[in-house]
């Protein structure tokens, strides 16, 4: 795993799994830029910076399926596990990973 | 008790029955019982089981309420399962829907209630949920996903329903818990064990004391607890080595599952969702209800999902616990053991000879490789359509189609040439556009997981290209009926609002035939200094663009927006953009025909409507063309006598004119026409495919018969009207309304303050 914090120090409850649509995303505002978790058809969820590796650009707002994100200026798809680009992209940096786990249901990013 | 008493007597087992143990003392090494009993040991095993869960709902000690697990439980749903009477299952796992398919074998209704989305999420993805949700209606078994349970509901001290947090209610007569398992770890905890979920215990099945060892359902063995048998008796092989100073061990093992409902064959084993690094071979067969899933990492099979024919279950679940690699029978994997083991070590062509010319190619039409070999040669067929036309090869789900076409080559030899057929909606699937639309309606597919599975889509859950397609296409093929897809919109459509390079947004609202007044203006301006929104643009559509609105503060700009009368302008909507118009009879010297008042009536009438692409309207009043109306998608150039409908203009990246399509009299019949086309282009066009890619493609020709012809006139035109019912709503009054909220609220601003 590439997480942007190896050890988080703090690990904090920012919402019920269920909060966030099936095939789809919410942001979490922090002092260094938006996180987006993502929560896959198959009810998994990722966090990542939201921010495409191509240009910035806001993943939490793309179309989710399978495990990957189409960023939603440019249709790159992004890795929601490793937040690289795939397909024609591969290889061209990446969103950083945010730790991030589940406890009975609720989302606990973590916080170094 | 499993066994009567002389069993124990005859295996020199001491069996105190009836005596509840009440404490263990690790000091003294002894066991005390109910009645005083106490037993020494030098050895002690926990074999304390599980207990079911019951949920602490208001209600839950109603007489009927009853959990899913002994043969008391058994009893009392037998007592209770009347014909006609309800009976509720709380949990849509392995053993509610065991539970609930059993009741309503019985003759009663039965209902399965689940917290989440996707019946058994825990062994099964979405698309075999979906498949399994039906399956069990078929069989009379209902099922509410995503329903958390309130309150059980009683009368006369009986259960009488249950309430759902949405406010549901479900009426019945017997309400049933099958929402897991709870390790018994209470006379280990106050012996001061180490628990968790259950009595913490490591691969020699020993737990915090070397003297005490746990097996079966309390344990916790590497942070997992099992309620299979199968593992369990691995644990038992491992404690009686750990006894016996044997060297076994208890590594934890991968779980597979089946579901034991009849006529319903389901496989579930490994990482059946897949993970990071993982790739999934996805195979459908809509006739026979067959979905596939198979997951690999670094080129093994990492876990399985099987619905409709699990007959490989064991085999992949072998494959995947043996860690073989699997990369050489990758390409036949999905197709089972049978054929895989069948093609090994074959080269294609020797492969397509080896099939005896009585085997079955194409499951769906009963067609065995002789008759296709006999049709190639007989009839002199030498391409793939050929083939399906005379023999019906792959002429139905297509999955043999790679098989039928290695037949066609083998039998051509040198003769034969790679034949391209429709080009695919997008990589899920082989089918073309056409032939998607054309199965929705005729096979009425009204939802995103039946038209994947009836049209075979090679992944779960389709991809950025095909999801909006495919939601545009149930949306014009179920007018009214077909609930919108929001996860499969892009974000524009999903918000009302044009994404911008920085995240922000652009709004624009409509103005009617590109007529404004001086109140909107006033409006704009007052939203433009409120918001402090940096960049007001005049817009090529006659309209006015807001530029860089904080995603944040869209309902309350769309609010200000609506309170002055003013809607969405859809202009982020593969849909109906704008009418432009010129000032025509009303002011213009020139202007033969009220070309702004049209432009206002068919912008009015026609609003709110998805295309799939974006359609642009321009009413010019005269030939002058001051509106532009020949450049558009769909122009209306005023004359003396009449209105000229012209389509298929195109000014972005092509540059095109558009072509007369015909003349009508009357302002009415203008509408009409127009409307008539666009209903037609809604009906044939393929999913970003703009109206003069559409004309090319199916001819100018074919588009005029249909508008020219009165009755598929009227037609058009009526389905367009009645689709149009269920469109002219403004998305942004719904939104400031507090529909989708959470789609413009951050999930937390917890971690703002860092």
């Amino acid at each position: 795993m590439n997480a942007l914090v190896k050890d988080p120090i703090a690990w904090i409850d920012v919402g019920a799994v269920t909060d966030i649509p099936v095939r789809g995303a919410r942001r979490v505002p922090t002092p260094d830029g938006d996180i987006a978790i993502f929560r896959t058809g198959d009810g998994q969820v990722f966090a990542l910076r939201d921010a495409c590796p191509h240009k910035g650009g806001p993943l939490s707002q793309g179309i989710v399926h399978g495990r990957a994100v189409a960023c939603p200026l440019h249709n790159w798809s992004i890795d929601l596990a490793s937040g690289e680009p795939l397909g024609a992209d591969r290889g061209k940096g990446c969103a950083p990973v945010i730790p991030l786990r589940v406890e009975d249901g609720r989302l606990m990013l973590g916080r170094a | 008790m499993i066994n009567d008493e002389a069993w124990y007597r005859d295996n020199g087992i001491v069996l105190h029955a009836g005596r509840a143990v009440a404490a263990i003392d690790r000091d003294r090494r002894t066991v005390s019982a109910e009645g005083g009993l106490e037993v020494p040991f030098d050895r002690l095993i926990l074999a304390t089981g599980s207990d079911p869960v019951r949920l602490p709902l208001p209600g839950s000690d109603l007489a009927g309420v009853v959990t899913f697990r002994d043969l008391d439980d058994v009893d009392a749903m037998v007592a209770a399962a009347k014909p006609g009477a309800k009976a509720v299952v709380i949990g849509g796992g392995l053993l509610g829907i065991e539970a609930a398919y059993g009741l309503s074998r019985r003759g009663m209704g039965a209902t399965v209630v689940h917290l989440m989305d996707v019946l058994m999420e825990r062994q099964l993805d979405a698309s075999a949920g979906f498949l399994l949700t039906e399956a069990l209606a078929a069989r009379g078994v209902e099922t509410v996903l995503d329903a958390q349970s309130e309150e059980i509901l009683g009368a006369d001290g009986r259960v009488a329903g249950l309430r759902l947090k949405d406010g549901r209610v479900l009426p019945c007569d017997l309400l049933v818990m099958a929402v897991g398992i709870r390790p018994n770890t209470a006379l280990a905890k106050a012996a001061g064990l180490a628990t968790a979920r259950g009595v913490v215990v490591d691969d020699t099945m020993t737990t915090s004391d070397p003297a005490i060892a746990a097996v079966g359902e309390c344990v916790e063995h590497r942070g997992q607890c099992y309620g299979l048998v199968a593992p369990i008796w691995d644990m038992c092989r491992a404690l009686a080595d750990t006894l016996t100073d044997g060297e076994g061990t208890f590594e934890g093992v991968a779980l597979s599952t089946r579901l034991k409902v009849s006529g319903v064959d389901v496989f579930s084993a490994g990482k059946h969702l897949g993970g990071a690094g993982c790739e999934d071979i996805v195979f459908r067969d809509a006739g026979r209800g067959v979905y596939k899933r198979i997951v690999l990492e670094d080129g093994k099979v990492a876990g399985a999902v099987l619905f409709g024919d699990a007959a490989d279950g064991g085999w992949y679940f072998d494959l995947m616990r043996s860690g073989a690699d699997v990369g050489d029978i990758r390409e036949t994997l999905v197709f089972g053991q049978a054929v895989t083991e069948g093609l090994r070590g074959l080269d294609p062509s020797a492969a397509v000879a080896a099939i005896a010319d009585e085997a079955e190619v194409c499951g769906c039409n009963g067609v065995c490789k002789g008759t296709i070999t006999a049709a190639i040669t007989s009839q002199d067929l030498t391409t793939l359509d050929a083939v399906r036309a005379k023999t019906k090869a792959s002429a139905s789900c297509g999955s043999c189609t790679p098989l039928v076409e290695k037949i066609l080559q083998f039998t051509l030899g040198d003769a034969f040439q790679v034949q391209t057929g429709p080009k695919p909606v997008c990589g899920c699937t082989a089918k073309g556009h056409d032939e998607v639309r054309r199965r929705l309606v005729a096979e009425g597919l009204k939802s995103m997981p039946a038209a994947m599975q009836a049209l075979e889509w090679t992944t779960p859950d389709g991809c950025a290209s095909c999801r909006p397609a495919l939601n545009y296409y149930l949306l014009c093929a179920w007018p009214g009926e077909y609930r919108d897809d929001r996860q499969s919109r892009f974000i524009n459509e999903r918000v009302h609002a044009n994404i911008q390079k920085d995240g922000t947004y652009s709004v624009v609202p409509r103005m009617w035939g590109g007529l404004t007044s001086a109140s909107e203006l006033r409006a704009i301006a007052d939203v433009v200094d409120k918001f402090a929104i940096p960049t007001v643009k005049v817009t090529g559509g006659q309209r006015i663009d807001l530029l860089g609105v904080k995603k944040d503060d869209l309902p309350a700009v769309w609010a200000d927006l609506n309170r002055a009368g003013m809607v969405s302008g859809h202009a982020y909507a593969k849909g109906l953009r704008t009418v432009k118009t010129c000032v025509g009879s009303d002011w213009c010297r020139f202007g033969t025909q009220d070309s702004t008042g049209l432009g206002v009536r068919l912008e009015k009438f026609m609003w709110g409507s998805w295309t799939p692409a974006k359609v642009k309207l321009a009413v010019s009043g005269c030939p002058r063309n001051c509106a532009e109306a020949t450049c558009k998608d769909i122009g209306v150039v005023c004359v003396d006598s009449g209105y000229e409908i012209h389509v298929g203009g195109a000014a972005g990246l092509h540059i095109q004119g558009t072509e007369l399509l015909t003349k009508v009299a009357t302002e009415q019949e203008a509408l009409w026409t127009i409307c008539a086309v666009t209903q037609l282009y809604r009906e044939q066009g393929w999913y970003l495919e703009r109206i003069y890619k559409w004309m090319a493609r199916v001819g100018l020709p074919s588009i005029r018969a249909a508008v020219e012809d009165p009755d598929q006139r009227r037609a058009l035109h009526d389905r367009f009207a009645y689709s149009q019912r269920f469109s002219r709503i403004d998305p942004w009054a719904e939104r400031v309304a507090g529909r989708d909220a959470a789609e413009f609220n951050p999930l937390s601003r917890r971690m703002e303050l860092a």
